[in-house]
């Protein structure tokens, strides 16, 4: 109605930069192609069409984003709304990257006698007649292709979210597909579903939460541009109060997808209970586009106030780090344990966030905290997808067998596999020559070098007890006996092999010569406004 | 690219160990044979570079290249007089100890080639700890030789080996995770001065305040102090070298600890040597009780590879000391015990090892009478444990008195005290020998075999040093000299003049 009255002449076609967000759109617009090959495409044909629909965008996506980050490109565009920045750039690089990995972990269908890891009918009662026709008659859920690459898209958008608007759309668009991912598992389904309701539940609290954040930063700002924040910090309008209660509540929200503690309780119910390629994407990506949303955030728009959130955030990252380690220590469940050593990892990053060695607080030489950060995450992705993909292969009649007990002697059975585990293992435990000591390195030495130096005490102190939960595992592959009924390791089929392999190749890369990606995280500078 | 001789030292044993690990299964032997080749070959080439470091100095040896440019680490090694002398020391007991292990994993829980390939594996790593001259490096090689150390208890040992090797893993990582901090704060000050740079050569120039350089001095002597070990961060030793098998627990004690000590040398007193000097009463009363109450306990085991053990810890405390007493005498008494106690206790493990392999126990009640059945393994023991005791016209003797010496002449009181552990030193090592192998012949003992010949061989070229080096040890006091003295110059210290002038007429 109200357009009505406007006179024609006030409309300004938005200035939209298509260049640089076109592996944005690329991504999004081959999820819509997604969504409607399932509704066309005869079901024969689906999978093998949403599969090719998926790996071509990704990839396509990801080379568009290389020719950015080779051109230096850096700019906020679609009006104030996107800052295509270095970080950002990067950040959508590995996303897409890892996404690559887990798409073909989603596509493996030679585990489960020849059906991939998702339920056939999500909507069908678990235990139920449906159920048993739907996997008899090989149906499958494709959507998850699409499903994937909104949420990745969403990603991408958080992670480069210049308004806080669009980065609570963007939390919304990658939340939601994931949600759904969740409850997809075709074994043990209640528990999938029990996870995806937790996650479901709990995302929208933190959701809410970030919302009224944003709505009291707009109230002290007048604007939920960061940018236009941080002008208003710098202008000193002096309603404190409602500041420091937006900042609280936005924290809440993103540490919520962090998993930092104590916002982590939903990590473990929700890395176990989900299908395991699911958890493997969600344990590396979100926590990617999580803690770039969260840095951009904290150090774009509320910069000027670090002083005043610094100390919560110390508080939070020594929490993560110690709950993390010491609660890892009594799981026994693999995906469990992952899980709090994801915790455990959030925490590490933690220190090179509230490190803030940058430029702008007076840090000149040296390594900076977003360099930091941004290396430690290739590190960690690479790593944890290898590492849940190997958990796929450890089977038994029930499914895949994650209670930790069923992996005594997994290196007698098959030493190849226990070996890669092992490794994996050993990086997460930050053992040099592997990309975990070197990720470990850079963050601590970030955080040291912005004068956090007893968060690196902690950290290190943190770094022993975590490495007591990996070799405990390394100690039941290798050095205790095989039982009688020890699962099988099932033989992988392409997909899964690669993307093991791409983990390993990655964690060894990153541990010998770390230089190139180091140089590039470097390049990618700091968050512009 | 030439490959640089200390990079031919690291790689070819590495190459050796992907080789043993490729041998199929089925031949074991030749697996055997190819790590003993590999581990010759290192041998042979780590006593030419030896001779040309003896000639022409360390400068042809030095290799440095840009490694991870954003960390300021390089890759750079380097020899020095203490360096080459460990090096010479990992080079020669890795074959000994093949010889010497020849079928002591054929039961373990893995193929035996594994067994070969790992103790490759830790030859590289510690060559390269070694002979690493930026910090980071060093860092990096000495937590990765956690890894195989790790593997060779954990996989083929006595029965409690799971849980030794997870003490040994936790011990030594609790020690390196607080130097990772140490070696962060490094990088720190090294940026603020400037582009950060892990170079020794580099690091000693910067300039630190007097708490930074306390605090990071503290985070390397943690770690070295858990590695050598030192009482109380030693109970990891007895528990890894009882279960493991005679061969790793040579190669534990005899050079992996060897870093700890080393590690005091090169970069606590090379790095931060006012900290150096403001913890020397601490250390040396720690040192001290190492020697006195390694000792007692040794005497007091019942096991033979944990009294050994123990000893190794007496032992360790007589280095430390050597090396914070501060004087040239005391330092060069040190690296050379480095050196003679790899000898001494590879010699008694081995030979313990040869023993308990025969009765299949490893406690001293068991035996009794050895020498009556098997003279020439009592002969060897017996000369072991003389080794060990440090008796005169033996090497450890010449680094033992020098070490007393040079503490003296600093600290009298603490070397008078330390003098007692040469007395309990003969104590722990004649009653083990007299409960072992004199008196009357035990059951179980009768159909005990002699030394075989290859059991003979892996030991001979130790009893042959030890010999030599007793009588004769100037050419290796010659190539350590040149670093302690450098060493001392860094540190700032200077030997005190001899109370009683040496005159004219006593020359």
């Amino acid at each position: 109605m109200i357009g009505l009255i406007l006179p024609a002449a006030d409309f300004v076609a938005p200035k939209i930069e298509y260049t640089e967000l076109m592996p944005m759109l690329v991504v999004f617009g081959a999820a819509c192609v997604g969504v409607i090959t399932e509704a066309f495409l005869p079901r024969a044909l689906r999978h093998a069409a949403q599969l090719a629909i998926t790996v071509v965008a990704i990839v396509v996506a990801g080379v568009l984003t290389g020719l950015l980050i080779n051109d230096n490109k850096e700019l906020i565009a679609a009006q104030g709304a996107i800052s295509v920045d270095g970080p950002a750039l990067f950040t959508w690089l590995i996303l897409l990257a890892l996404t690559l990995i887990s798409v073909l972990l989603f596509a493996e269908r030679s585990l489960d006698g020849g059906l991939s890891a998702f339920a056939s009918q999500a909507a069908a009662v678990p235990g139920s007649e449906a159920e048993r026709e739907g996997t008899a008659a090989r149906i499958e859920h494709t959507e998850i292709f699409p499903l994937t690459l909104f949420a990745v898209g969403g990603m991408m958008l958080f992670a480069s979210a210049n308004d806080l608007l669009v980065l609570f759309v963007a939390l919304e668009v990658f939340s939601l597909p994931l949600y759904l991912l969740c409850g997809l598992a075709r074994r043990r389904r209640l528990i999938s579903q029990e996870a995806a309701m937790k996650y479901f539940l709990l995302g929208a609290f933190a959701s809410a939460f970030l919302l009224f954040g944003i709505a009291l930063l707009y109230g002290y700002a007048g604007t939920m541009s960061l940018g236009g924040i941080a002008d208003a910090l710098a202008q000193d309008t002096g309603a404190e109060s409602i500041l420091l209660a937006g900042t609280g509540l936005i924290g809440v929200g993103l540490l919520f997808k962090v998993g930092a503690v104590p916002f982590h309780s939903w990590t473990p119910d929700v890395y176990q209970g989900a299908p395991t390629p699911v958890t493997g994407f969600m344990a590396a990506c979100t926590k990617i586009a999580a803690f770039i949303g969260l840095m951009r955030v904290f150090y774009v728009a509320l910069g000027g106030s670090r002083w005043d959130w610094a100390p919560m955030m110390w508080v939070v990252a020594i929490l993560t780090m110690v709950v993390g380690s010491i609660v890892a220590i009594t799981q026994t469940d693999v995906k469990r344990m992952l899980a709090y050593s994801s915790i455990a990892h959030a925490g590490f990053l933690l220190t090179a966030f509230v490190g803030l060695a940058q430029a702008g607080s007076g840090v000149s030489n040296g390594i900076t905290s977003t360099q930091a950060v941004l290396f430690y995450l290739v590190a960690y992705g690479f790593s944890t997808i290898g590492a849940f993909a190997v958990v796929t292969l450890v089977r038994d009649a029930g499914g895949e067998a994650t209670h930790l007990s069923r992996w005594a002697g997994l290196g007698k059975k098959s030493p190849l596999l226990a070996g890669i585990f092992a490794f994996f293992l050993l990086s997460f435990a930050g053992i040099p020559l592997t990309a975990g000591f070197t990720g470990k390195w850079a963050v601590f030495s970030a955080a040291w070098t912005g004068g956090a130096w007893p968060l690196v005490v902690v950290a290190v102190l943190s770094s022993l007890v975590a490495a007591f939960f990996y070799v405990r595992v390394i100690v039941l592959m290798f050095f205790s006996d095989l039982p009688t009924d020890a699962p099988d390791v099932a033989l992988p089929g392409w997909q899964t092999t690669t993307a093991v392999a791409l983990g390993l190749a990655a964690t060894v890369i990153l541990g010998l010569v770390p230089g190139p990606v180091l140089e590039l995280a470097a390049r990618a500078g700091e968050f512009i406004r | 690219m030439k490959i640089g001789w200390l990079t031919l030292l690291l790689l070819l044993p590495f190459v050796g160990a992907l080789v043993t690990m490729a041998v199929p299964k089925a031949k074991a032997l030749l697996s055997k044979q190819v790590a003993l080749g590999f581990s010759l070959v290192v041998l042979v080439l780590t006593a030419i570079v030896a001779v040309g470091y003896h000639q022409n100095g360390a400068e042809k040896y030095n290799e440095t290249h840009t490694w991870i440019k954003a960390f300021g680490a390089n890759y750079a090694l380097g020899l020095d007089g203490v360096g080459i002398v460990l090096v010479v020391l990992t080079a020669l007991l890795t074959p000994v100890v093949i010889i010497a292990s020849w079928n002591d994993a054929d039961n373990g829980r893995w193929s035996s080639k594994s067994f070969f390939a790992w103790i490759l594996a830790l030859e590289a790593l510690s060559i390269g700890v070694f002979s690493a001259t930026d910090v980071f490096l060093f860092y990096v090689l000495f937590e990765a030789t956690l890894i195989p150390m790790y593997f060779l208890i954990g996989g083929f040992g006595g029965p409690q080996r799971s849980y030794a090797a997870v003490k040994f893993l936790l011990y030594s990582l609790l020690g390196g995770l607080l130097m990772l901090a140490s070696v962060i704060g490094l990088y720190v000050i090294s940026a603020r001065a400037g582009d950060p740079s892990y170079l020794l050569s580099d690091l000693i120039k910067l300039d630190m305040s007097q708490n930074t350089e306390r605090w990071l001095f503290l985070g390397f002597f943690f770690a070295f102090a858990v590695k050598a070990p030192m009482v109380p961060f030693h109970t990891w030793l007895p528990d890894a070298a009882g279960e493991a098998t005679p061969g790793t627990s040579v190669l534990l004690v005899g050079i992996l600890d060897k870093i700890g000590t080393f590690g005091m040398i090169r970069f606590c007193l090379g790095l931060f040597p006012n900290a150096s000097e403001w913890a020397t009463p601490v250390v040396l009363v720690l040192a001290l009780i190492s020697v006195l109450y390694g000792a007692l306990v040794a005497i007091g085991q019942t096991d033979i590879k944990r009294l050994i053990a123990y000893t190794s810890i007496s032992h360790f405390g007589f280095i430390v000391m050597g090396i914070f007493a501060l004087t040239s005498q005391g330092l060069t008494g040190s690296t050379l015990y480095m050196f003679n106690h790899g000898l001494s206790t590879a010699a008694l493990f081995l030979v313990a090892g040869y023993l308990i392999s025969r009765r299949g126990s490893a406690r001293i009640a068991d035996y009794g009478g050895v020498e009556k059945v098997a003279p020439v393994l009592a002969g060897l023991f017996l000369f072991a444990g003389l080794s060990s005791l440090a008796l005169p016209g033996l090497s450890p003797f010449i680094s033992e008195f020098m070490v007393l010496a040079g503490t003296f002449s600093n600290h009298k009181v603490i070397a008078v005290i330390a003098v007692l552990g040469i007395v309990l030193a003969a104590l722990y090592i004649l009653l083990m020998y007299q409960r072992t192998m004199t008196g009357p012949v035990r059951d179980g003992i009768e159909k005990l075999k002699d030394l075989n010949a290859r059991e003979i061989l892996a030991i001979a070229p130790l009893v042959v040093l030890i010999i030599g080096l007793g009588i004769f040890p100037k050419p290796i006091v010659d190539i350590i000299k040149p670093a302690v003295e450098s060493t001392m110059q860094r540190v700032g210290v200077t030997d005190k003049a001899p109370e009683i002038p040496v005159t004219e007429g006593q020359k």
